[in-house]
Protein backbone atom coordinates (compact mmCIF):
# COMPACT_ATOMS: atom_id res chain seq x y z
CA UNK A 1 0.00 0.00 0.00
CA UNK A 2 1.09 3.33 -0.87
CA UNK A 3 -0.24 7.01 -0.68
CA UNK A 4 -1.04 8.60 -4.14
CA UNK A 5 0.59 11.62 -3.02
CA UNK A 6 3.85 9.09 -2.78
CA UNK A 7 3.97 7.87 -6.09
CA UNK A 8 2.76 10.77 -8.41
CA UNK A 9 5.27 13.53 -9.81
CA UNK A 10 2.92 16.03 -9.46
CA UNK A 11 -0.86 16.30 -8.29
CA UNK A 12 -2.37 20.26 -9.14
CA UNK A 13 -5.90 21.21 -9.26
CA UNK A 14 -6.43 24.48 -11.61
CA UNK A 15 -8.54 26.57 -13.52
CA UNK A 16 -9.70 25.18 -16.69
CA UNK A 17 -11.36 28.44 -17.24
CA UNK A 18 -13.47 30.52 -14.98
CA UNK A 19 -16.33 27.59 -14.53
CA UNK A 20 -14.21 24.38 -14.79
CA UNK A 21 -11.64 23.00 -11.98
CA UNK A 22 -9.39 20.57 -13.19
CA UNK A 23 -7.28 17.96 -11.77
CA UNK A 24 -4.05 16.22 -12.85
CA UNK A 25 -2.27 13.45 -11.65
CA UNK A 26 1.25 12.90 -13.17
CA UNK A 27 3.65 10.56 -12.61
CA UNK A 28 7.39 9.95 -13.48
CA UNK A 29 7.46 6.23 -14.47
CA UNK A 30 4.70 4.12 -16.74
CA UNK A 31 4.45 1.59 -13.72
CA UNK A 32 3.56 3.85 -11.02
CA UNK A 33 1.16 5.02 -13.99
CA UNK A 34 -0.63 1.47 -14.32
CA UNK A 35 -0.09 0.62 -11.24
CA UNK A 36 -2.88 3.42 -10.26
CA UNK A 37 -4.49 3.13 -13.32
CA UNK A 38 -4.93 -1.07 -12.53
CA UNK A 39 -5.98 -0.62 -8.99
CA UNK A 40 -9.17 1.58 -9.59
CA UNK A 41 -8.39 4.64 -7.13
CA UNK A 42 -8.72 6.47 -9.41
CA UNK A 43 -12.27 6.76 -11.50
CA UNK A 44 -15.35 9.72 -11.47
CA UNK A 45 -17.11 7.50 -8.79
CA UNK A 46 -13.94 7.82 -6.16
CA UNK A 47 -13.23 11.15 -6.97
CA UNK A 48 -17.28 11.93 -6.28
CA UNK A 49 -16.97 10.74 -3.15
CA UNK A 50 -13.58 11.94 -1.92
CA UNK A 51 -15.60 15.30 -2.57
CA UNK A 52 -18.66 14.26 -1.80
CA UNK A 53 -19.68 14.88 -5.48
CA UNK A 54 -22.47 13.67 -7.97
CA UNK A 55 -20.60 11.13 -10.15
CA UNK A 56 -22.31 12.70 -12.89
CA UNK A 57 -20.65 15.97 -13.15
CA UNK A 58 -17.62 14.82 -12.85
CA UNK A 59 -15.37 13.95 -15.63
CA UNK A 60 -12.14 11.40 -15.93
CA UNK A 61 -9.46 11.02 -18.44
CA UNK A 62 -6.39 8.45 -18.77
CA UNK A 63 -3.32 10.13 -20.36
CA UNK A 64 -0.77 7.23 -20.68
CA UNK A 65 1.71 9.44 -23.25
CA UNK A 66 1.56 12.30 -20.31
CA UNK A 67 1.84 9.35 -17.91
CA UNK A 68 -1.69 11.64 -16.54
CA UNK A 69 -5.08 11.04 -14.76
CA UNK A 70 -7.22 14.13 -15.37
CA UNK A 71 -10.78 15.24 -13.10
CA UNK A 72 -12.39 17.74 -14.29
CA UNK A 73 -15.81 19.42 -12.32
CA UNK A 74 -17.78 22.31 -12.51
CA UNK A 75 -16.72 24.84 -10.40
CA UNK A 76 -18.74 24.92 -6.97
CA UNK A 77 -18.07 28.34 -6.63
CA UNK A 78 -17.80 30.15 -10.25
CA UNK A 79 -13.90 32.05 -10.13
CA UNK A 80 -14.34 35.22 -8.02
CA UNK A 81 -17.54 34.99 -7.97
CA UNK A 82 -18.68 35.89 -4.09
CA UNK A 83 -17.87 33.35 -2.05
CA UNK A 84 -15.00 31.51 -4.20
CA UNK A 85 -11.97 31.79 -2.19
CA UNK A 86 -8.90 30.11 -4.23
CA UNK A 87 -9.24 32.28 -7.36
CA UNK A 88 -6.73 30.30 -9.25
CA UNK A 89 -8.28 27.20 -8.01
CA UNK A 90 -4.93 26.01 -7.29
CA UNK A 91 -5.40 24.11 -3.64
CA UNK A 92 -7.90 22.32 -4.09
CA UNK A 93 -6.08 18.75 -4.64
CA UNK A 94 -5.11 17.99 -0.82
CA UNK A 95 -7.62 15.20 -0.53
CA UNK A 96 -6.27 13.53 -3.31
CA UNK A 97 -3.17 12.70 -1.51
CA UNK A 98 -3.59 10.48 1.02
CA UNK A 99 -5.41 7.96 -1.16
CA UNK A 100 -4.51 4.72 -0.47
CA UNK A 101 -2.83 2.48 -3.35
CA UNK A 102 -2.76 -1.08 -2.99
CA UNK B 1 7.35 26.97 -48.23
CA UNK B 2 8.88 24.29 -46.18
CA UNK B 3 8.27 25.57 -42.63
CA UNK B 4 7.35 28.56 -40.33
CA UNK B 5 9.88 29.22 -37.37
CA UNK B 6 8.31 30.66 -34.51
CA UNK B 7 9.47 31.97 -31.15
CA UNK B 8 7.17 32.46 -27.80
CA UNK B 9 8.35 35.14 -26.12
CA UNK B 10 7.40 34.60 -22.88
CA UNK B 11 3.76 32.88 -21.01
CA UNK B 12 2.65 36.35 -20.47
CA UNK B 13 4.02 39.58 -21.56
CA UNK B 14 4.82 41.27 -18.12
CA UNK B 15 5.51 37.85 -16.25
CA UNK B 16 9.32 38.55 -17.61
CA UNK B 17 11.15 37.95 -21.17
CA UNK B 18 14.64 36.39 -20.89
CA UNK B 19 16.19 38.59 -22.82
CA UNK B 20 19.67 36.34 -24.04
CA UNK B 21 17.55 33.20 -24.98
CA UNK B 22 15.04 35.39 -26.83
CA UNK B 23 18.61 36.60 -28.92
CA UNK B 24 20.02 33.15 -28.96
CA UNK B 25 16.59 32.16 -30.55
CA UNK B 26 17.74 34.31 -33.43
CA UNK B 27 19.77 32.47 -34.78
CA UNK B 28 16.82 29.68 -35.76
CA UNK B 29 15.66 32.44 -38.64
CA UNK B 30 12.53 32.95 -36.67
CA UNK B 31 9.33 34.21 -38.79
CA UNK B 32 7.76 35.96 -36.06
CA UNK B 33 7.59 36.19 -32.29
CA UNK B 34 4.42 36.31 -30.18
CA UNK B 35 2.83 36.58 -26.93
CA UNK B 36 -0.13 36.94 -25.16
CA UNK B 37 -0.43 39.21 -22.46
CA UNK B 38 -3.72 38.00 -20.23
CA UNK B 39 -5.91 35.20 -19.23
CA UNK B 40 -9.08 34.89 -17.00
CA UNK B 41 -7.21 33.40 -14.67
CA UNK B 42 -6.51 36.87 -12.48
CA UNK B 43 -9.90 36.70 -11.71
CA UNK B 44 -12.76 39.16 -13.11
CA UNK B 45 -11.57 42.54 -11.48
CA UNK B 46 -9.46 43.32 -14.43
CA UNK B 47 -12.10 42.83 -17.05
CA UNK B 48 -14.89 44.13 -15.43
CA UNK B 49 -13.15 47.46 -13.80
CA UNK B 50 -10.46 47.69 -16.99
CA UNK B 51 -7.33 47.19 -15.08
CA UNK B 52 -4.29 44.99 -16.22
CA UNK B 53 -2.96 42.56 -13.55
CA UNK B 54 0.71 42.87 -14.47
CA UNK B 55 3.14 46.59 -13.86
CA UNK B 56 3.12 48.69 -16.55
CA UNK B 57 7.02 48.81 -16.07
CA UNK B 58 7.08 44.99 -16.35
CA UNK B 59 5.45 45.01 -19.51
CA UNK B 60 6.28 48.29 -21.40
CA UNK B 61 10.24 46.38 -20.26
CA UNK B 62 9.13 42.92 -22.39
CA UNK B 63 7.64 44.54 -24.99
CA UNK B 64 10.37 47.04 -25.20
CA UNK B 65 12.64 43.54 -25.15
CA UNK B 66 10.64 41.64 -28.08
CA UNK B 67 10.38 44.71 -30.15
CA UNK B 68 14.11 45.34 -30.50
CA UNK B 69 14.43 41.51 -30.98
CA UNK B 70 11.69 41.49 -33.34
CA UNK B 71 13.15 44.47 -35.54
CA UNK B 72 16.98 42.88 -35.61
CA UNK B 73 15.57 39.89 -37.60
CA UNK B 74 13.02 42.41 -39.17
CA UNK B 75 9.82 39.95 -38.30
CA UNK B 76 7.03 40.92 -37.31
CA UNK B 77 5.50 40.32 -34.25
CA UNK B 78 1.80 39.38 -32.56
CA UNK B 79 0.48 40.44 -29.01
CA UNK B 80 -2.66 38.92 -28.06
CA UNK B 81 -5.20 39.46 -24.67
CA UNK B 82 -3.26 42.46 -24.22
CA UNK B 83 -3.53 44.82 -20.96
CA UNK B 84 -4.67 41.30 -19.11
CA UNK B 85 -8.43 40.91 -20.73
CA UNK B 86 -8.21 42.31 -23.83
CA UNK B 87 -10.96 45.04 -23.43
CA UNK B 88 -10.80 48.27 -25.71
CA UNK B 89 -9.26 50.41 -22.08
CA UNK B 90 -7.00 47.57 -22.05
CA UNK B 91 -5.94 47.87 -26.04
CA UNK B 92 -5.66 51.77 -25.38
CA UNK B 93 -3.18 51.40 -22.46
CA UNK B 94 -0.93 48.67 -24.40
CA UNK B 95 -1.16 51.26 -27.55
CA UNK B 96 -0.04 54.06 -25.42
CA UNK B 97 3.42 51.60 -24.20
CA UNK B 98 3.85 50.47 -28.08
CA UNK B 99 3.60 53.63 -28.88
CA UNK B 100 6.57 54.93 -26.13
CA UNK B 101 8.89 52.15 -27.03
CA UNK B 102 8.78 53.38 -30.58
CA UNK B 103 9.34 56.98 -29.71
CA UNK B 104 12.21 55.95 -27.45
CA UNK B 105 13.71 54.16 -30.23
CA UNK B 106 13.38 56.64 -32.68
CA UNK B 107 11.52 53.61 -35.04
CA UNK B 108 8.72 53.96 -37.42
CA UNK B 109 6.73 50.80 -37.32
CA UNK B 110 2.95 49.42 -38.63
CA UNK B 111 0.81 48.91 -36.31
CA UNK B 112 -2.45 46.91 -36.57
CA UNK B 113 -4.56 47.41 -33.69
CA UNK B 114 -7.40 44.94 -32.99
CA UNK B 115 -10.23 45.56 -30.64
CA UNK B 116 -12.50 43.03 -29.41
CA UNK B 117 -14.71 44.11 -27.06
CA UNK B 118 -18.57 43.77 -27.98
CA UNK B 119 -20.83 46.85 -28.24
CA UNK B 120 -24.09 45.68 -25.49
CA UNK B 121 -26.89 46.39 -28.35
CA UNK B 122 -25.10 43.91 -31.17
CA UNK B 123 -24.82 42.00 -28.37
CA UNK B 124 -28.90 42.17 -27.45
CA UNK B 125 -29.61 41.38 -31.00
CA UNK B 126 -27.28 38.25 -31.32
CA UNK B 127 -29.69 37.02 -28.34
CA UNK B 128 -32.39 37.64 -29.59
CA UNK B 129 -31.84 36.11 -32.72
CA UNK B 130 -31.02 33.21 -30.66
CA UNK B 131 -26.91 33.45 -31.75
CA UNK B 132 -25.48 33.40 -27.94
CA UNK B 133 -25.21 29.44 -26.97
CA UNK B 134 -24.64 28.67 -23.07
CA UNK B 135 -21.28 26.34 -22.89
CA UNK B 136 -21.63 23.49 -19.60
CA UNK B 137 -21.93 24.93 -16.75
CA UNK B 138 -22.42 28.84 -17.64
CA UNK B 139 -24.56 31.24 -15.35
CA UNK B 140 -28.12 32.47 -16.68
CA UNK B 141 -28.23 35.32 -18.89
CA UNK B 142 -30.46 37.97 -20.38
CA UNK B 143 -30.46 41.23 -22.15
CA UNK B 144 -30.34 42.73 -18.83
CA UNK B 145 -26.78 40.92 -17.61
CA UNK B 146 -25.25 41.40 -21.53
CA UNK B 147 -25.88 45.62 -21.05
CA UNK B 148 -24.56 45.50 -17.09
CA UNK B 149 -21.43 43.49 -18.02
CA UNK B 150 -18.01 44.59 -20.46
CA UNK B 151 -17.86 42.10 -22.77
CA UNK B 152 -15.10 40.88 -25.01
CA UNK B 153 -14.88 38.20 -27.70
CA UNK B 154 -12.02 35.98 -28.12
CA UNK B 155 -10.67 36.51 -32.06
CA UNK B 156 -8.64 33.34 -33.61
CA UNK B 157 -6.31 33.74 -36.26
CA UNK B 158 -8.98 35.33 -39.05
CA UNK B 159 -8.22 38.78 -37.83
CA UNK B 160 -4.79 38.30 -36.81
CA UNK B 161 -4.09 37.19 -40.59
CA UNK B 162 -5.68 39.91 -42.23
CA UNK B 163 -3.15 42.32 -39.95
CA UNK B 164 -0.87 40.15 -41.08
CA UNK B 165 -1.67 40.15 -44.69
CA UNK B 166 -1.94 44.41 -44.41
CA UNK B 167 1.86 44.91 -43.34
CA UNK B 168 1.83 45.17 -39.56
CA UNK B 169 5.09 44.98 -38.12
CA UNK B 170 3.31 45.00 -34.54
CA UNK B 171 -0.18 43.30 -34.10
CA UNK B 172 -1.64 44.26 -30.75
CA UNK B 173 -5.19 42.21 -30.50
CA UNK B 174 -7.42 42.57 -28.00
CA UNK B 175 -8.95 38.85 -26.20
CA UNK B 176 -7.26 36.57 -28.44
CA UNK B 177 -7.57 32.52 -28.07
CA UNK B 178 -3.46 31.93 -26.87
CA UNK B 179 -2.63 29.50 -29.50
CA UNK B 180 -4.14 31.32 -32.42
CA UNK B 181 -0.98 33.66 -32.02
CA UNK B 182 1.18 30.98 -33.43
CA UNK B 183 -1.25 29.60 -35.55
CA UNK B 184 -2.26 32.18 -37.15
CA UNK B 185 0.55 32.83 -39.94
CA UNK B 186 1.33 29.04 -40.36
CA UNK B 187 -1.89 28.71 -41.34
CA UNK B 188 -2.40 31.70 -43.56
CA UNK B 189 0.86 29.37 -45.10
CA UNK B 190 -1.01 26.64 -45.99
CA UNK B 191 0.48 24.37 -43.13
CA UNK B 192 -1.90 21.92 -41.69
CA UNK B 193 -4.26 23.36 -38.92
CA UNK B 194 -4.02 20.24 -36.40
CA UNK B 195 -0.06 20.96 -36.28
CA UNK B 196 -0.76 24.78 -36.16
CA UNK B 197 -2.94 24.76 -33.67
CA UNK B 198 -1.22 22.22 -31.66
CA UNK B 199 2.22 24.19 -31.82
CA UNK B 200 0.00 26.93 -30.34
CA UNK B 201 -1.28 25.16 -27.57
CA UNK B 202 2.40 23.72 -26.18
CA UNK B 203 4.11 27.15 -26.88
CA UNK B 204 1.84 29.50 -25.37
CA UNK B 205 2.68 29.08 -22.06
CA UNK B 206 6.57 29.15 -22.74
CA UNK B 207 8.72 27.19 -20.87
CA UNK B 208 5.83 26.00 -19.02
CA UNK B 209 6.12 22.79 -21.46
CA UNK B 210 9.33 22.08 -20.20
CA UNK B 211 10.47 19.23 -17.95
CA UNK B 212 11.04 22.23 -15.60
CA UNK B 213 9.92 25.76 -16.90
CA UNK B 214 12.86 28.07 -16.20
CA UNK B 215 14.39 31.42 -17.67
CA UNK B 216 14.34 30.82 -21.45
CA UNK B 217 12.35 31.18 -24.62
CA UNK B 218 10.62 28.67 -26.89
CA UNK B 219 11.25 28.00 -30.66
CA UNK B 220 8.45 26.00 -32.55
CA UNK B 221 9.03 25.04 -36.13
CA UNK B 222 5.63 23.79 -38.08
CA UNK B 223 6.06 22.00 -41.19
CA UNK B 224 4.08 19.88 -43.16
CA UNK B 225 3.80 16.50 -41.46
CA UNK B 226 5.33 17.44 -38.00
CA UNK B 227 6.47 20.25 -35.26
CA UNK B 228 9.39 20.99 -33.67
CA UNK B 229 9.39 22.33 -30.36
CA UNK B 230 12.87 23.40 -28.94
CA UNK B 231 13.62 25.35 -25.68
CA UNK B 232 16.45 28.25 -25.78
CA UNK B 233 17.32 28.61 -21.81
CA UNK B 234 19.70 27.23 -19.70
CA UNK B 235 19.09 23.67 -18.56
CA UNK B 236 15.55 23.35 -20.44
CA UNK B 237 14.63 20.34 -21.74
CA UNK B 238 10.77 19.13 -23.62
CA UNK B 239 10.73 15.72 -23.43
CA UNK B 240 7.32 13.41 -24.79
CA UNK B 241 5.93 13.37 -21.61
CA UNK B 242 6.41 17.70 -20.63
CA UNK B 243 4.58 18.15 -23.99
CA UNK B 244 1.86 15.73 -23.78
CA UNK B 245 1.35 16.93 -19.94
CA UNK B 246 1.17 20.46 -21.20
CA UNK B 247 -2.26 19.53 -23.07
CA UNK B 248 -3.76 19.00 -19.79
CA UNK B 249 -2.55 22.20 -18.42
CA UNK B 250 -5.51 24.74 -17.45
CA UNK B 251 -8.01 22.56 -20.02
CA UNK B 252 -11.01 20.82 -18.94
CA UNK B 253 -10.45 17.93 -21.45
CA UNK B 254 -6.81 16.98 -22.27
CA UNK B 255 -7.27 15.98 -25.69
CA UNK B 256 -9.99 18.40 -27.15
CA UNK B 257 -9.20 22.10 -27.44
CA UNK B 258 -12.22 23.98 -28.39
CA UNK B 259 -11.08 27.44 -30.62
CA UNK B 260 -13.50 29.46 -33.01
CA UNK B 261 -13.17 27.66 -36.15
CA UNK B 262 -13.04 24.28 -34.92
CA UNK B 263 -11.52 22.16 -32.46
CA UNK B 264 -8.09 20.76 -31.68
CA UNK B 265 -7.67 16.96 -31.60
CA UNK B 266 -4.63 15.75 -29.51
CA UNK B 267 -5.96 12.11 -29.17
CA UNK B 268 -3.83 10.73 -31.75
CA UNK B 269 -0.85 12.49 -31.08
CA UNK B 270 2.44 10.83 -30.63
CA UNK B 271 5.82 12.44 -29.45
CA UNK B 272 9.31 11.63 -29.90
CA UNK B 273 12.67 12.99 -28.76
CA UNK B 274 14.10 14.34 -31.07
CA UNK B 275 17.27 15.40 -29.77
CA UNK B 276 18.25 16.05 -26.02
CA UNK B 277 16.18 18.95 -25.95
CA UNK B 278 13.58 18.99 -28.47
CA UNK B 279 10.37 17.35 -29.22
CA UNK B 280 8.67 16.01 -32.21
CA UNK B 281 5.01 15.62 -32.78
CA UNK B 282 2.69 14.52 -35.37
CA UNK B 283 -0.96 13.21 -35.43
CA UNK B 284 -2.17 16.47 -34.20
CA UNK B 285 -5.56 16.70 -36.00
CA UNK B 286 -8.21 19.64 -36.53
CA UNK B 287 -12.09 19.39 -37.22
CA UNK B 288 -13.72 22.06 -38.79
CA UNK B 289 -16.52 23.50 -36.90
CA UNK B 290 -19.98 23.52 -38.71
CA UNK B 291 -20.90 26.87 -37.51
CA UNK B 292 -18.24 29.24 -37.05
CA UNK B 293 -18.60 30.53 -33.12
CA UNK B 294 -16.78 33.54 -30.86
CA UNK B 295 -16.19 32.66 -27.35
CA UNK B 296 -17.45 35.69 -24.77
CA UNK B 297 -16.39 36.62 -21.59
CA UNK B 298 -17.99 39.26 -19.61
CA UNK B 299 -17.44 40.81 -16.44
CA UNK B 300 -20.80 42.40 -14.56
CA UNK B 301 -20.54 44.54 -11.05
CA UNK B 302 -21.67 42.30 -8.31
CA UNK B 303 -21.09 45.06 -5.78
CA UNK B 304 -18.90 47.03 -3.53
CA UNK B 305 -16.64 45.05 -0.78
CA UNK B 306 -15.53 45.83 2.64
CA UNK B 307 -13.65 43.15 4.61
CA UNK B 308 -12.17 42.77 8.44
CA UNK B 309 -9.57 39.98 9.03
CA UNK B 310 -9.04 38.76 12.51
CA UNK B 311 -8.30 35.24 14.64
CA UNK B 312 -9.60 33.20 17.18
CA UNK B 313 -7.62 31.27 19.40
CA UNK B 314 -9.54 30.69 22.49
CA UNK B 315 -10.06 25.97 22.51
CA UNK B 316 -13.61 26.48 24.01
CA UNK B 317 -14.53 29.14 21.65
CA UNK B 318 -13.02 26.47 18.75
CA UNK B 319 -14.60 23.36 19.50
CA UNK B 320 -18.13 25.38 19.27
CA UNK B 321 -17.16 27.30 16.35
CA UNK B 322 -19.73 26.48 14.01
CA UNK B 323 -23.31 27.51 17.13
CA UNK B 324 -20.80 30.48 18.13
CA UNK B 325 -20.53 31.92 14.40
CA UNK B 326 -24.07 30.68 14.38
CA UNK B 327 -25.31 32.98 17.39
CA UNK B 328 -22.99 35.99 15.75
CA UNK B 329 -24.50 36.05 12.30
CA UNK B 330 -27.98 36.14 13.44
CA UNK B 331 -27.13 38.85 15.96
CA UNK B 332 -25.48 40.79 12.91
CA UNK B 333 -28.30 39.79 10.64
CA UNK B 334 -30.72 41.41 12.69
CA UNK B 335 -28.51 44.45 13.67
CA UNK B 336 -28.17 45.22 10.16
CA UNK B 337 -32.31 44.96 9.40
CA UNK B 338 -32.67 46.94 12.41
CA UNK B 339 -30.31 49.81 11.30
CA UNK B 340 -29.62 49.86 7.59
CA UNK B 341 -33.10 48.23 6.53
CA UNK B 342 -31.68 45.79 4.63
CA UNK B 343 -31.88 41.86 5.19
CA UNK B 344 -28.33 39.92 4.32
CA UNK B 345 -28.91 37.17 1.70
CA UNK B 346 -31.48 39.44 -0.15
CA UNK B 347 -29.47 38.94 -3.51
CA UNK B 348 -27.46 42.35 -3.24
CA UNK B 349 -26.61 42.42 0.38
CA UNK B 350 -24.27 39.30 1.31
CA UNK B 351 -21.98 38.39 4.52
CA UNK B 352 -19.76 35.38 4.14
CA UNK B 353 -17.39 35.06 7.07
CA UNK B 354 -13.91 32.79 5.26
CA UNK B 355 -12.86 30.72 7.90
CA UNK B 356 -9.41 30.01 7.68
CA UNK B 357 -8.01 26.89 9.63
CA UNK B 358 -11.41 25.12 9.20
CA UNK B 359 -12.77 25.37 5.53
CA UNK B 360 -11.95 28.45 3.76
CA UNK B 361 -10.08 27.74 1.08
CA UNK B 362 -12.00 24.46 0.12
CA UNK B 363 -15.30 25.58 1.40
CA UNK B 364 -17.82 23.23 -0.17
CA UNK B 365 -15.72 20.88 -1.86
CA UNK B 366 -13.94 20.24 2.35
CA UNK B 367 -15.09 16.88 4.01
CA UNK B 368 -12.45 17.00 7.05
CA UNK B 369 -14.24 19.18 9.32
CA UNK B 370 -14.09 17.47 12.33
CA UNK B 371 -11.19 18.39 13.63
CA UNK B 372 -11.08 21.43 16.32
CA UNK B 373 -7.74 23.71 15.21
CA UNK B 374 -5.38 25.40 17.09
CA UNK B 375 -6.37 28.67 15.92
CA UNK B 376 -8.62 29.87 13.00
CA UNK B 377 -8.32 33.30 11.04
CA UNK B 378 -11.96 34.65 9.96
CA UNK B 379 -11.97 37.16 6.82
CA UNK B 380 -15.65 39.18 7.18
CA UNK B 381 -16.27 39.90 4.22
CA UNK B 382 -19.58 42.49 3.33
CA UNK B 383 -21.05 42.85 -0.23
CA UNK B 384 -23.94 45.80 -1.13
CA UNK B 385 -24.58 48.37 -3.56
CA UNK B 386 -22.62 51.11 -2.41
CA UNK B 387 -19.16 51.10 -0.39
CA UNK B 388 -21.00 52.92 2.53
CA UNK B 389 -23.41 50.44 2.97
CA UNK B 390 -20.92 47.80 2.61
CA UNK B 391 -19.03 48.99 5.25
CA UNK B 392 -21.61 49.61 7.70
CA UNK B 393 -22.28 45.83 7.78
CA UNK B 394 -18.68 45.31 8.58
CA UNK B 395 -19.01 47.96 11.15
CA UNK B 396 -22.12 46.10 12.72
CA UNK B 397 -19.68 43.33 12.81
CA UNK B 398 -16.94 44.00 15.21
CA UNK B 399 -18.98 43.93 18.41
CA UNK B 400 -20.69 40.74 17.98
CA UNK B 401 -17.41 39.29 17.18
CA UNK B 402 -15.67 40.47 20.16
CA UNK B 403 -17.92 40.11 22.40
CA UNK B 404 -20.43 36.91 21.53
CA UNK B 405 -20.53 34.78 24.91
CA UNK B 406 -19.85 30.53 25.55
CA UNK B 407 -21.02 28.98 28.08
CA UNK B 408 -17.43 28.11 29.84
CA UNK B 409 -16.65 32.11 30.70
CA UNK B 410 -18.95 33.94 32.97
CA UNK B 411 -18.43 37.88 32.20
CA UNK B 412 -17.46 39.71 29.06
CA UNK B 413 -15.09 38.49 27.04
CA UNK B 414 -12.80 39.51 23.97
CA UNK B 415 -12.94 36.64 21.70
CA UNK B 416 -11.90 38.21 18.08
CA UNK B 417 -8.52 39.51 17.65
CA UNK B 418 -8.46 41.75 14.81
CA UNK B 419 -5.46 41.95 12.57
CA UNK B 420 -5.92 45.49 11.44
CA UNK B 421 -6.71 49.34 12.34
CA UNK B 422 -9.31 50.16 11.26
CA UNK B 423 -10.57 46.78 11.25
CA UNK B 424 -12.48 47.32 8.17
CA UNK B 425 -10.59 47.78 4.84
CA UNK B 426 -12.60 49.05 1.87
CA UNK B 427 -12.06 46.66 -1.45
CA UNK B 428 -13.96 49.24 -3.36
CA UNK B 429 -16.30 47.61 -6.59
CA UNK B 430 -16.09 43.72 -7.08
CA UNK B 431 -17.23 41.86 -10.37
CA UNK B 432 -17.81 38.67 -11.56
CA UNK B 433 -17.97 36.49 -14.48
CA UNK B 434 -21.00 36.54 -16.36
CA UNK B 435 -20.54 34.64 -19.32
CA UNK B 436 -19.55 31.17 -20.41
CA UNK B 437 -20.96 31.06 -23.91
CA UNK B 438 -20.22 31.51 -27.39
CA UNK B 439 -21.96 33.90 -30.21
CA UNK B 440 -22.37 32.77 -33.56
CA UNK B 441 -21.21 35.97 -35.69
CA UNK B 442 -23.05 36.43 -39.24
CA UNK B 443 -19.26 36.88 -40.82
CA UNK B 444 -15.93 35.46 -39.66
CA UNK B 445 -14.49 38.82 -38.54
CA UNK B 446 -17.85 41.38 -38.09
CA UNK B 447 -16.62 41.21 -34.26
CA UNK B 448 -13.31 42.43 -34.63
CA UNK B 449 -12.28 46.47 -35.63
CA UNK B 450 -8.53 46.62 -36.98
CA UNK B 451 -6.88 49.98 -37.42
CA UNK B 452 -3.74 49.68 -39.13
CA UNK B 453 -1.57 52.73 -37.61
CA UNK B 454 1.97 54.26 -38.65
CA UNK B 455 3.65 54.98 -35.13
CA UNK B 456 6.90 57.04 -35.47
CA UNK B 457 7.96 58.95 -38.70
CA UNK B 458 5.32 59.85 -40.76
CA UNK B 459 2.37 58.90 -38.81
CA UNK B 460 -0.86 58.04 -40.07
CA UNK B 461 -3.65 55.79 -40.24
CA UNK B 462 -5.49 53.50 -42.59
CA UNK B 463 -8.41 51.27 -42.07
CA UNK B 464 -7.29 47.35 -42.68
Amino acid sequence: MAKLGELARLIRSKNAGPFVLTFDIMFEKDQDFERVRRSGVLSADAFARLYGLDARIVRYFECPNARAFKLSIPRPVFQGDLGDADMHGGQQYAPLIALDVP
Amino acid sequence: MQEITFVAATGALGAGVHEPSLEASLAYKPDFIASDAGSTDAGPFYLGAGRAAFAREAVKRDMDVVLRAARKARIPVLIGSVGTAGSDTHVDWMMAIVREIISEHDWSLKVAVIKSEQNSDYLADLLARDRIRALDPAPAIDEGVLRRSRVVGMMGVEPLQDAIRAGADVVIAGRCSDPALYAAIPIMHGFPEGLAWHAGKAAECGTLVCETMGKGVIVGVVRHDELILRPIGEGLRCTPQSVAAHGLYENGDPYLHKECSGTLDLSQCVYEQLDETAVRVTGSQFHRAETYTVKLEGAEQVGFQTIMVGGVRDPYILRQLDSWLGLINGYIANKVEELLGVKLGDGVHTLKMHVYGKDAVMGALERDTAHVPLEVGIVVEATAPTQAVATSIAKLCRQPLLHAPIPEWKGAITGYACLHNPAEIERGPVYRFSLNHVAAPERKTEMFRTELVTVGEGEGREAA
